[in-house]
C-alpha cells in the first residue's frame, strides 16, 4: 500500500453487494430466432427468384393462381394480426376472458388462412401442377408451404397458450409467451406480405 | 409372400438385413465399438454412476458442464475423423501401380465424405462451441447463459446429429458425394441409396442445436453483461464469440434452407436442383457456400481470439491494439459473407464476377495480418513465460501465415483455375484448419484446463503433443501442396505415375506423427489426472491472467461468482489485482439459479429416431416420432417450476472452503 496512486485506486468497488439482476434477454432472443427465420425465407425468396420461371413448358402463374381467393386469405391473415393486437391490449388490461377470446378469434382466421392455403394447394396438384412438375413449382410449394407451416405452428402454439393462459392466468411468464407468439405472429403476416407481392402479384402481372 | 414382403417394409421401410455392410474393417470396428461400449456401460453400473451422470451431467444446464460435455463430444468424433484420415493416406500411400489398395472406390468415398462432414461439424463445431460455453459467461461476469434449458438442449441436438452420422457406419452407407454433397451427385438419381439422406438429416439435427446456441450466446453477451463492461471493455475471446455466434445465426438458417430444398428432390421428387424441368444444380453450389465461407470464419475467429489471451497473458502485457483487435474482428465477420463465390471461379460466373470476389477474398487478409502483427506486438518487450499454450501460439503464428498466403493465391482468379479441385486446395484448408482452429483449440485447452479441472495439464507432454502436431502437421501437407502443383486432384483413390508416391509415403508419415500427437494428447490428460496433486492451482489463477475468469475459483463454483464483479477497464481481473481488490468474506445472498431438466436428452433421443425413420422410409415411426416430440415439447411448456436458490449458507460455505485455501497459501 505504499503507493499513494494504489491506494486510492482501491477506493473503486470491485463487486455488487445485491444480487446482480441482468434485464430479461427473451425480447432480444426472440428476436433474433426471428431474424435467424426470416433468412430461411430469404434462401427461398432468392431460390424463387431464380427458379420462378422455369416452368419447363409447363402451366405459368397466370394459369395457375386465382389471385379473388388470394386476396380473401390475405385479409384474414392481415385481420388476425390486428385481433392478435386486440388480444394484447387486452392482456395489457388484465383481462383474461377477453384475451382468451380475441386469441381464439385470431386462431379462427389462422385456422381459415390454412384452409384456404390446403385448397388451393389440393387445387394445384389435381390440376397436375404439383411440386414434381417445374422448377417454377417447387419453389413456389416450397415458400408458400414453409410459410404455411409456419402458420401451423403458430396455431398450436396459440391453443396450448390459450390452456396455459385459462390455467394458469396472465403471469408474468404467459404475458412474455404472449409476447413472443404475437411477434411471430406479425412476423409471418410480414413474409406473407412479400409473398403475395413477389408471388401472386407479380406472377399474375408478368 | 407378397403380403409378407409389403408388411416388412411397411414396418421397416428400405432397412432389411442387406443395410449391415460386409466389409471385413467396418465388421471389426463394429466388434471394438460393441465391446468398448459394453465395457463403458459395465463400468459405469459397476459403480452406480448412471444416477450421478444423469442428475449432475446429462440433465444439468450449467453452462461450465454443457461446455465440457460439447468439448468431449468433439474429442471422441476427433477420434473418429482421425481413423479416416489416416485410413485415406495409407489407401493413397500404397494404391500404385495397378495395386488398388485396401479400400475399394465406394468405401473410399465414404470415408473423405465422413471425414469432412465429422471434422467440420462433429469436432471442430462443438470443440469452439464448448469454449464458447464454458469460458464466455465467465469473462462476462455473469451466472449462466442467457437460456440455460435452451442451451442443454443445443448441446443434445449436436450430439444427436453425431450419433445419426456413426450409424451409418454400422447400419446402411455414408454419402459418397463429398462434404458438401452437390447436386445433381447428391440428387435421388446419381445417390439412390440412404448415405446422402443420413448426412442430410445428421446436420439438420445438430443445426438445429448449432443455430439455438447462437441465438443464446449472442443474447448472453449483449444482455448478462456485469455492470461496467462496455462493448469495448470486453475481454477479445468474448468479443470474437460474440462475431461468430452472429455469422451463426446469419448463416446456418440457410444451410437448414439448402438441405430442406436438397431433401425435397430426394423426397417428393422436386425440381431445384435436378438437371432437368428447370432445376439447376448451381443454385445449391451458390446457397451451400453461403453458408460455408461464413463458417470457415466461424471456426476461426474463436481461434484468433484464445490466441489473443494467450498471447496478452503469457507475454505479462496488455493486448496491443485491442481495438484495431476488435475491429479486425468485425471486418473479417462482414467480409466473410462477401466471398462465397471464390469456392466456384471456374463455374462460368464471368471474369467480372469472379474479379469481384477475387479481390473481396484478398481484402479479407489485410484485417487478419493486421491480427497477426498485433499478437507479434503484444510479445514485444513482453516477459514471456514459454508454457505449452504459448508454443502453439508461436506454432500457428509460422504455419498459418503460410495457410494465408495460399488461400491469397488461391483467390487469384486465373491461378485458380489451375489449382482448383487439386491437393493444392487439400493442402491450403488443412494449413487453416489445422494450423490455426485446431491449434486455437489446443492452446485453449492447456490454457483453461486448470480452470476448469483446478490442476494445470503435465507440460512434458504437452510440448511432445505440440512438437508431434507442428512436424506430422508439415511432413502430412507440405507434399500435398507439391503434388497439387503438379495437378493431382483431390478425392483419387488410385495412382497411375509412379513417381508421385514417394510424396504420399511422407504425407502417410506425417499423418503418423499426427497419430503420435493425438496420443500424446491422451497421455497428457491421463498424466495429468494421475498427478494432479502436484499440479494442483489453488489460487484459481494458475497463469497470472488478466481477464474475469481468473477471478474465480478453479473449477469454479455453479454460480460462477459470489458477488456480481464490477469493471471498469479491459484487463478486469488484472485492474482488480492492480487495485488489491479484496475478496468479500462476507455478507452472502442466496442466488438464483436455473433447474436442470431431462426435456433435451428425451428430446434428441426422439430426434434421432425421427432421422432413422426419415433415411429408412418407416413412416409411422417418423410420424409416431414426430408427434412425441410435439408432445414433449408441450408437456415442457407447461413447467413453470424452472429455478430455485442456492441458500446464502451454502454459498458462504463453498465461499470459506475457498478463503482458507488462499490463505494456506501464502
Amino acid at each position: 500500500m505504499a503507493n499513494p496512486n494504489q491506494s486510492l485506486r482501491a477506493k473503486k468497488q470491485f463487486h455488487l453487494e445485491e444480487e446482480h439482476h441482468p434485464e430479461g434477454s427473451t425480447n432480444l432472443g426472440f428476436w433474433l430466432y426471428l431474424m435467424s427465420d426470416c433468412l430461411i425465407f430469404a434462401a427461398l425468396f432468392a431460390t424463387y427468384a431464380v427458379l420462378g420461371r422455369n416452368y419447363a413448358a409447363g402451366p405459368a402463374p397466370a394459369d395457375l393462381f386465382d389471385l379473388k381467393l388470394i386476396a380473401v386469405a390475405t385479409t384474414i391473415l392481415l385481420v388476425s394480426s390486428i385481433t392478435y393486437g386486440v388480444a394484447m391490449i387486452r392482456a395489457e388490461s388484465n383481462a383474461k376472458g377477453g384475451t382468451l377470446f380475441w386469441l381464439g378469434i385470431t386462431g379462427l382466421l389462422g385456422i381459415a388462412f390454412l384452409g384456404l392455403e390446403a385448397y388451393e394447394f389440393y387445387h394445384l396438384i389435381a390440376e397436375g401442377a404439383g411440386p414434381q412438375r417445374s422448377a417454377f413449382l417447387s419453389s413456389f410449394f416450397a415458400l408458400v408451404g414453409t410459410h404455411g407451416l409456419h402458420v401451423t405452428f403458430g396455431v398450436i402454439w396459440l391453443v396450448v397458450l390459450m390452456v396455459q393462459v385459462s390455467k394458469f392466468g396472465l403471469t408474468p411468464e404467459n404475458h412474455r409467451r404472449l409476447m413472443c407468439l404475437s411477434m411471430f405472429w406479425h412476423f409471418l403476416d410480414l413474409i406473407w406480405i412479400g409473398v403475395f407481392s413477389v408471388v401472386y402479384l407479380m406472377g399474375v402481372v408478368a | 409372400m407378397l403380403e409378407n414382403l409389403q408388411l416388412a417394409q411397411l414396418v421397416f421401410g428400405r432397412l432389411t438385413w442387406d443395410a449391415i455392410p460386409y466389409d471385413p474393417i467396418i465388421r471389426s470396428t463394429f466388434v471394438a465399438v460393441v465391446i468398448g461400449g459394453l465395457a463403458i456401460v459395465g463400468l459405469i453400473t459397476r459403480y452406480k454412476l448412471w444416477g450421478y451422470l444423469w442428475r449432475d451431467w446429462l440433465t444439468s444446464v450449467d453452462h461450465k458442464k454443457i461446455g465440457i460435455m460439447y468439448i468431449i463430444l468433439a474429442l471422441v468424433m476427433l477420434l473418429r475423423g482421425f481413423a479416416d484420415a489416416i485410413m485415406m493416406r495409407i489407401q493413397q500411400a500404397i494404391a500404385f501401380n495397378g495395386n488398388e489398395g485396401y479400400l475399394n472406390a465406394d468405401h473410399y468415398d465414404q470415408i473423405f465424405t465422413a471425414h469432412g462432414v465429422i471434422m467440420i461439424f462433429f469436432v471442430a463445431m462443438p470443440f469452439i462451441t464448448g469454449f464458447m460455453n464454458y469460458i464466455v459467461p465467465l469473462q462476462i461476469g455473469a451466472r449462466d447463459v442467457s437460456f440455460p434449458f435452451l442451451n442443454n438442449f443445443s448441446f443434445w441436438m449436436t450430439t444427436a446429429g453425431a450419433v445419426i452420422i456413426m450409424l451409418s457406419l454400422f447400419v446402411g452407407e455414408f454419402a459418397r458425394t463429398g462434404w458438401l454433397a452437390y447436386p445433381p451427385l447428391s440428387g435421388a438419381d446419381y445417390s439412390p441409396g440412404v448415405g446422402v439422406d443420413y448426412y442430410i438429416w445428421g446436420l439438420q439435427v445438430a443445426g438445429v442445436g448449432t443455430t439455438l446456441s447462437g441465438i443464446n450466446l449472442v443474447a448472453t453477451i449483449v444482455k448478462m453483461r456485469a455492470p461496467g463492461m462496455g462493448f469495448m471493455k470486453m475481454p477479445v475471446f468474448t468479443w470474437t464469440s460474440l462475431c461468430t455466434n452472429i455469422l451463426i445465426v446469419a448463416t446456418f438458417p440457410i444451410l437448414t434452407a439448402t438441405l430442406a430444398l436438397l431433401s425435397a428432390d430426394r423426397y417428393l421428387d422436386a425440381n431445384f436442383f435436378t438437371n432437368d424441368l428447370g432445376g439447376n444444380p448451381m443454385m445449391y453450389v451458390n446457397l451451400i457456400w453461403m453458408w460455408g465461407h461464413p463458417e470457415v470464419y466461424i471456426l476461426i475467429l474463436p481461434a484468433f481470439g484464445i490466441f489473443s489471451e494467450v498471447a496478452s497473458t503469457f507475454s505479462s502485457k496488455r493486448l496491443f491494439g485491442y481495438a484495431s483487435m476488435v475491429y479486425a474482428t468485425c471486418a473479417i465477420m462482414i467480409l466473410s459473407y462477401l466471398v462465397w463465390l471464390h469456392h466456384f471461379f471456374t463455374m462460368g460466373a464471368g471474369a467480372s464476377v469472379n474479379a469481384f470476389f477475387g479481390i473481396a477474398t484478398m481484402i479479407i487478409s489485410i484485417p487478419t495480418g493486421a491480427k497477426m502483427f498485433n499478437w507479434l506486438f503484444t510479445m514485444y518487450r513482453g516477459r514471456i513465460r514459454y508454457e505449452p499454450p504459448m508454443y502453439w501460439l508461436i506454432g500457428f503464428m509460422v504455419t498459418f501465415v503460410i495457410g494465408g498466403m495460399t488461400g491469397v493465391m488461391l483467390a487469384i482468379p486465373p491461378a485458380d483455375f489451375v489449382l482448383h479441385n487439386s491437393l493444392f486446395l487439400i493442402a491450403h484448408f488443412h494449413n487453416v484448419i489445422i494450423g490455426g482452429v485446431l491449434f486455437g483449440l489446443m492452446a485453449g485447452v492447456a490454457y483453461w484446463w486448470p480452470k476448469a479441472f483446478g490442476f494445470k495439464l503435465d507440460p512434458f507432454w504437452g510440448k511432445m503433443t505440440f512438437w508431434f502436431w507442428q512436424i506430422g502437421f508439415f511432413f502430412a501437407f507440405m507434399p500435398l501442396y507439391v503434388l497439387g502443383l503438379m495437378g493431382v486432384t483431390r478425392r483419387v483413390s488410385q495412382f497411375d505415375d509412379p513417381s508421385l508416391q514417394i510424396w504420399f509415403i511422407i504425407a502417410a508419415f506425417g499423418a503418423v506423427l499426427i497419430a503420435l500427437g493425438i496420443a500424446s494428447f491422451i497421455i497428457q490428460m491421463v498424466v495429468s489426472v494421475m498427478r494432479r496433486d502436484q499440479l494442483r492451482c489453488t489460487t484459481g489463477d494458475p497463469w497470472g491472467g488478466r481477464t474475469l475468469e481468473w477471478a474465480t475459483s478453479s473449477p469454479p463454483p455453479e454460480y460462477n461468482f459470489a458477488f456480481t464483479p464490477v469493471v471498469h477497464e479491459m484487463d478486469a481481473w488484472y485492474d482488480m489485482k492492480e487495485s488489491a481488490y479484496e475478496r468479500p468474506a462476507s455478507g452472502y445472498k442466496a442466488i438464483h439459479m436455473p433447474r436442470n431438466t431431462g426435456t433435451g436428452v428425451i428430446l434428441s433421443g426422439i430426434s434421432i429416431a425421427l432421422a432413422f425413420a426419415l433415411i429408412w422410409y418407416i413412416w409411422w415411426l417418423a410420424i409416431v416420432s414426430f408427434a412425441a416430440i410435439l408432445v414433449v415439447s408441450i408437456a415442457h411448456t407447461f413447467n413453470y417450476n424452472r429455478d430455485f436458490y442456492i441458500p446464502a449458507e451454502t454459498v458462504a460455505e463453498v465461499e470459506d472452503a475457498r478463503t482458507k485455501l488462499l490463505a494456506q497459501r501464502t
